[in-house]
Formats: C-alpha cells, sequence, structure tokens
C-alpha cells in the first residue's frame, strides 16, 4: 500500500506503525510518531494498523531554540 | 534562585542548541555557561541519516535539563501533537509551547496558544508558554494553568532587544509572583542585563551566542550579564533623574561662595 512517510510517498507492506518502524531500522532508535495528525505512544504502535494514505510522522531529537 | 514548577535552579540563563558551528562548540558553550537548561525540538528523522540519534548522545553528556519546544507548529492541533511526542521522547513534561503567526515576524499566534495551553495543562503538562507582552494573553495562559511565561523581547533571531520595555515592565508588575523568562530578540549581554534589571526571572537565547564569532566567549559573556542585571535589580537600582545631584558633599567646598550658586 501507498502511505506518507515524513511527507514522502512511500510503499510498504508493513501492517503496523511497529513493523513500520522496524522495516525502517528504527525500531530501537530515539523517535517518537504520529498517524494523521494525532500521536501514538510508542506502546500503541503494535496496536497501530495502517491504511493506504495514512500520514506518518517519525521524529526524533533536534537543535532547537 | 529561579524557579521552574516547583523546581530551583541556580542560572537564570536558558540556552538553545540550534545553529552551532559544531557540536563541540555547543558543548563548550553551555559548559562554560554553566546553564543548566537547554531547549530542543523534534524534527522528521531520515532512516538513513539518523541525525537525531547523535544529537541526543551529545545532549546526554551535557547532563543538563532539557525544554523542547514546539517551533514551527501553527495550528492548536499542531502543537498539542508535537508537545505529546516530544514528552515521550524526551521524558519531561515540561514544554516551550509555541503557536506561531506567520513567517516574517514568528510572532505568537495567541488565541492558539492560549487553546494549545489549556489542552496541555489538562494533559498534566507543565507549560511554558512563548507569548508577547500582552497582559490580556498573559491573564489567560495564567488562568490556564501557566505559572511560567515567556515573553518575546523582539521577534526570534532579530537581536533587537527589549522593543517595548514599557510593556514588558507593566507585564512585570502585573505578575510579581509569575516566573517571567524573556524569550527572543536577545541580541546582546547588555540587553540581557536590561531585562534582568527590569526584574525578569531568567533570559532564553540561542541566535545571539550560536551565531557569535567566538559562541564559548559569548555564552560566557550572556552568564555574566544576566548575573549582573539580576544583581542589579535586587540591590535596587536608583530611579533616573532629569537633572544632575552631585556625589560629592557640597558643604565644605574649597573656595565656596554663595552669590555663584546658580
Amino acid at each position: 500500500m501507498q502511505i506518507l512517510v515524513n511527507g514522502e510517498p512511500m510503499a510498504t507492506n508493513a501492517r503496523t506503525l511497529a513493523e513500520l518502524c522496524a522495516t525502517l531500522g528504527l525500531a530501537q532508535a530515539k523517535i517518537a510518531t504520529a498517524v494523521n495528525g494525532c500521536f501514538v505512544a510508542s506502546a500503541k504502535r503494535e496496536l497501530t494498523n495502517l491504511s493506504p494514505k495514512d500520514e506518518v510522522e517519525i521524529v526524533a531529537p533536534r537543535q532547537g531554540g | 534562585m529561579l524557579e521552574i514548577y516547583g523546581e530551583r535552579f541556580t542560572s537564570r540563563l536558558l540556552l538553545g542548541t540550534a545553529q552551532y558551528p559544531s557540536p563541540a562548540s555547543l558543548k563548550q558553550a553551555v559548559e562554560s555557561s554553566f546553564a543548566e537548561i537547554v531547549t530542543v525540538s523534534l524534527r522528521r528523522e531520515s532512516a538513513r541519516m539518523r541525525a537525531g540519534q547523535g544529537f541526543w548522545e551529545l545532549i546526554e553528556q551535557l547532563g543538563v535539563r532539557v525544554l523542547p519546544n514546539t517551533a514551527g507548529c501553527r495550528t492548536v492541533k499542531e502543537a498539542v501533537a508535537t508537545a505529546e511526542m516530544a514528552r515521550e521522547l524526551f521524558g519531561t513534561p515540561w514544554i516551550k509551547l509555541e503557536v506561531i503567526a506567520n513567517d516574517d515576524t514568528l510572532q505568537p499566534e495567541l488565541f492558539g496558544l492560549v487553546e494549545a495551553a489549556a489542552t496541555l495543562v489538562g494533559e498534566g503538562f507543565k507549560v511554558l508558554p512563548y507569548t508577547t507582552e500582552d497582559l490580556s494573553a498573559a491573564e489567560k495562559l495564567a488562568g490556564a494553568g501557566c505559572t511560567v511565561l515567556m515573553p518575546w523581547a523582539s521577534p526570534i533571531g532579530s537581536a533587537r532587544g527589549l522593543v517595548n520595555r514599557d510593556g514588558l515592565k507593566t507585564l512585570r508588575a502585573y505578575f510579581p509572583d509569575t516566573t517571567l523568562i524573556i524569550d527572543a530578540g536577545i541580541g546582546a549581554p547588555s540587553q540581557a542585563a536590561e531585562a534582568m534589571e527590569l526584574g525578569y526571572d531568567a533570559v532564553l537565547l540561542n541566535t545571539a551566542v550560536a551565531k557569535a564569532g567566538n559562541p564559548v566567549k559569548m555564552a560566557q559573556a550572556f552568564a555574566r550579564a544576566i548575573e549582573a542585571g539580576r544583581l542589579g535589580f535586587e540591590a535596587g537600582l536608583t530611579p533616573p533623574r532629569d537633572m544632575a545631584s552631585p556625589s560629592t558633599p557640597v558643604a565644605g567646598t574649597p573656595f565656596f561662595k554663595i552669590d555663584r550658586v546658580s
């Protein structure tokens, strides 16, 4: 299916948000996630099913003012 | 001491972590200024670059408190979701809440700011809102449960200092018991000292240090200016007056003649 990950189109077979993070090699990384504008806690990534056209955000710590 | 939601800090300088010429200069600037709180953000992580992972290692080495921001958010929904991600990512209920109105001024969108603050306080966050010197917005934010307010001095990154000194002075007078931190627009150590002399509790800055010719020296300069300004405020400043007033005693002046007094 086709989804958006961090604003970029991506074809994926991942069924859940946790599977998507693992596919990207970020399963153990220090990240936070949101789907369709709503925060998804790390404990709920396995329970969060992905659907076509979902918009996923995967963020990490960065410099800020 | 500086008090933020019941926690006390010796340093009254909060330092941003962006725009430094190198990670080493960021580390040295934080260490040499003795800042105890640094601001951070969260951004999209590339699976290939993994830039955030290395940055987080650096912050952990510093051993300071982090204050995550919601920089770049334009709506209440974006700001709330970003704050929720930040809380999990950084393991802190503190959030520097920014809801931005437009790109030219980067001024706070005060209506959205108040709404987002109320939502986040309801979710258990300790909200530090980036606001203006507007009194009614400050009252709404305080009413929503914010015990810290962070008014701008001037637009972010503008280095213009305290453009509405009287407004900031009034805000201080209206909120004597609220922790007030000047956030944004400070360009020179003297401007930070001026804010502290007005009785502000702390100064948050980034660009003026990070973009200085020597960020480490500038961080030290700001730390000392902030301390000097605070000491001056605590000591009690002499109010200005229009005419001169001799500091040397007039009585007993040699060659004094009463008919030469104007």
